[in-house]
């Protein structure tokens, strides 16, 4: 019998007919439940479908219409504030977690108590940030009183709501990414901190001269996924304000949703779905671009 | 929104899920520095910030409505009492509801808790299943056509999660399935592209020689992928599977958009329902908040079976 490597043709054939049966589930579920709705979702965008009658081909007639529809700008505007407020302060803290985890403790406790927030919905979240935060009865606004301020409406005012609910997000998500973020540091060896405390370095130097130049692929990968997430926002707006207060908080998911499912234009709401995807698409080859340069060994 | 889930394999062999740090890292611990007590100071925030709300979930199910709203800031339950609980459960008649401040609505919590159940397992179960059976066959097994069947799987990770839901939802109507738990769960019941993509990472790490092994001693591909290989892979299996769990029962958009009644209504659907059913003015918090309990407490329980071998192995994978 001779070893795999240079097997004979028999088992080549034997392969194929095998692998035929170890894929063939999960071909047809790409297939079916990925691909072909891919396809559709941007064959729908073209046409006038509204779920009871047959799709009709409209040509650029939603494109048209979206480019001249001032909520749909208005969402994406809202999105983005979420987006910057959600990341901005999502990366931050979770750089923080994770360096404090690598550098100051080696706990897995506490690994695991970052993580918490991260096992319950994005519904769970919603509610019960939704009774903190409530104007009257809140534990927060209790806080708020309590040091002597005006109670804050936090998800029932305009300027509030959008940077409150990017919060909450940032409340459910950062022990996770603060875990992935940790993972890309476990890679850097210690002995480079070792010998940099050696010459004197201080912790605050050590992050700026090892551990940012040596996690930044990593930081990079995290960063992709969590904008990609971020921008796709929908439970927590959808049970905290739903939308308002006066459109304060559609966000454009919410928006395609409402028109999908509250209006019947699935044709039109296609058509977003396809404008947030090439969104996402130039957001991801752009970070892309920008990062590959500054690769490590590392990582 | 659906987050991409990310997992590593098992740690490299150098660093286990509980390495403490270096002695001399221990021996600076003893050594306080204003910037280590800053440091700790900073951490104790992060988890007071973390775990306080838990507690806050607790204090407000186990309180009276009336309760709440007399002292909204007195940090153990007001007039301790199960009634939110028995609210969320469905225990309570209407009047007996509608009299301790709920809604008066009747909710099956237990009917949506086995709905989430079924959901989350078949998802997961089946899901995990085909994802490593597909990667095995990219990773070890020769067929033609192979490396572009794996390029379009690759291309489908491109795909944001709520871009499909839409046709998919017509799908599943063209196909009957709407209102129904098989409904929710086919779209991510056979694969997911990430899945596939890291189990095929780590089935291609497993030295050949071990496969060889078994092949030697006669025995055929399949059994050494069932017998040899899945075994192997138990540690990163078992991290995937949490989360997709976790992932599956957290889930609202698509069970939202597909289920119409109490028969397939899950969790998570179930509590934005109760929580519209309440008027702003006169929220039932303690039965929203034993609900949250309620939908909450078996993903807590679930991690924190598992939680020792999963905090160790959930990392980054990266695409290279």
């Amino acid at each position: 019998m001779t070893v795999v490597s240079n097997s004979p043709p028999s088992r080549l054939r034997g392969d194929g007919r095998l692998a035929v049966l170890f894929v063939a589930p999960a071909l047809l579920g790409f297939v079916v439940f990925l691909l072909w709705p891919t396809l559709r979702g941007v064959y729908l965008s073209f046409t006038s479908f509204n779920l009871l009658t047959p799709a009709e081909w409209v040509g650029l007639d939603n494109y048209v219409r979206m480019v001249h529809d001032p909520i749909f700008w208005d969402s994406l505007r809202v999105t983005v504030v979420y987006v910057v407020v959600n990341i901005g302060v999502q990366t931050v803290s979770a750089l923080a977690i994770a360096v404090l985890l690598q550098r100051l403790t080696q706990s897995s406790v506490l690994r695991g108590i970052v993580l918490t927030p991260y096992l319950m919905s994005n519904v769970v979240a919603g509610v019960v940030w939704l009774w903190i935060l409530d104007t009257q009865l809140g534990i927060g606004n209790e806080i708020v009183a309590g040091l002597g301020l005006d109670r804050i409406p936090f998800l029932a005012d305009e300027t509030w709501a959008v940077p409150v609910i990017a919060l909450i997000n940032v409340w459910r998500h950062v022990g996770y990414t603060a875990l992935l973020l940790f993972a890309g540091l476990q890679a850097i060896p210690n002995d480079m901190y070792e010998a940099a405390k050696v010459d004197g370095a201080s912790e605050w130097r050590m992050f700026w001269r090892i551990t940012m130049p040596l996690l930044r692929p990593v930081l990079a990968v995290v960063l992709i996924m969590t904008v990609i997430g971020s921008f796709q926002v929908f439970d927590t707006v959808a049970v905290t304000t739903a939308g308002g207060p006066a459109n304060a908080t559609n966000v454009l998911q919410y928006y395609i949703y409402g028109a999908a499912f509250g209006r019947f234009q699935f044709g039109y709401a296609s058509a977003m779905s396809v404008a947030l995807l090439v969104v996402l698409s130039a957001i991801t080859f752009v970070q892309y671009r920008l990062t590959r340069a500054g690769q490590t060994d590392l990582g | 929104m659906t987050e991409t889930t990310s997992v590593a394999g098992p740690p490299p062999v150098t660093r286990t899920a509980t390495a403490a740090g270096p002695a001399t890292a221990r021996r600076d611990g003893r050594r306080l520095s204003p910037g280590r007590i800053v440091a700790w100071t900073v951490m104790a925030a992060i988890v007071l910030i973390t775990v306080l709300p838990f507690y806050w979930i607790l204090r407000t199910a186990l309180s009276t409505n009336t309760g709440l709203a007399a002292h909204p800031a007195g940090p153990l339950p007001v007039d301790p009492t199960a009634g939110g609980f028995e609210r969320a459960l469905g225990l309570q008649s209407a009047e007996e509801a509608i009299a301790q401040g709920g809604a008066g609505g009747g909710l099956k919590f237990w009917r949506y808790l086995l709905n989430s159940a079924l959901v989350s397992t078949l998802i997961t179960v089946c899901q995990i299943l085909f994802s490593a059976m597909a990667a095995y066959a990219f990773a070890r097994l020769r067929w033609r056509g192979r490396d572009t069947v794996f390029a379009l799987f690759l291309a489908g990770l491109m795909v944001p999660a709520v871009f499909t839901l839409l046709p998919n939802f017509v799908l599943i109507k063209e196909l009957g399935l709407v209102d129904s738990l098989l409904g929710i769960a086919l779209p991510t019941m056979f694969m997911t592209p990430f899945a596939v993509f890291f189990l095929r990472q780590f089935f291609m790490n497993v030295p050949r020689e071990v496969e060889e092994a078994a092949l030697l001693d006669g025995a055929g591909k399949v059994r050494v992928f069932f017998r040899v290989l899945l075994p192997m892979a138990s540690a990163p299996v078992l991290t995937l599977s949490v989360l997709t769990y976790i992932t599956s029962w957290n889930d609202y958009f698509w069970p939202l958009m597909v289920s119409y009644s109490d028969s397939s209504r899950v969790l998570t659907v179930a509590l934005a329902v109760f929580r519209a059913q309440n008027p702003q003015s006169g929220t039932d918090w303690s039965g929203l908040m034993a609900a949250t309990l309620i939908a909450a407490l078996p993903m807590l329980l679930l991690f924190g079976v598992f939680a020792r071998r999963i905090v160790g192995t959930i990392g980054f994978t990266g695409i290279k």
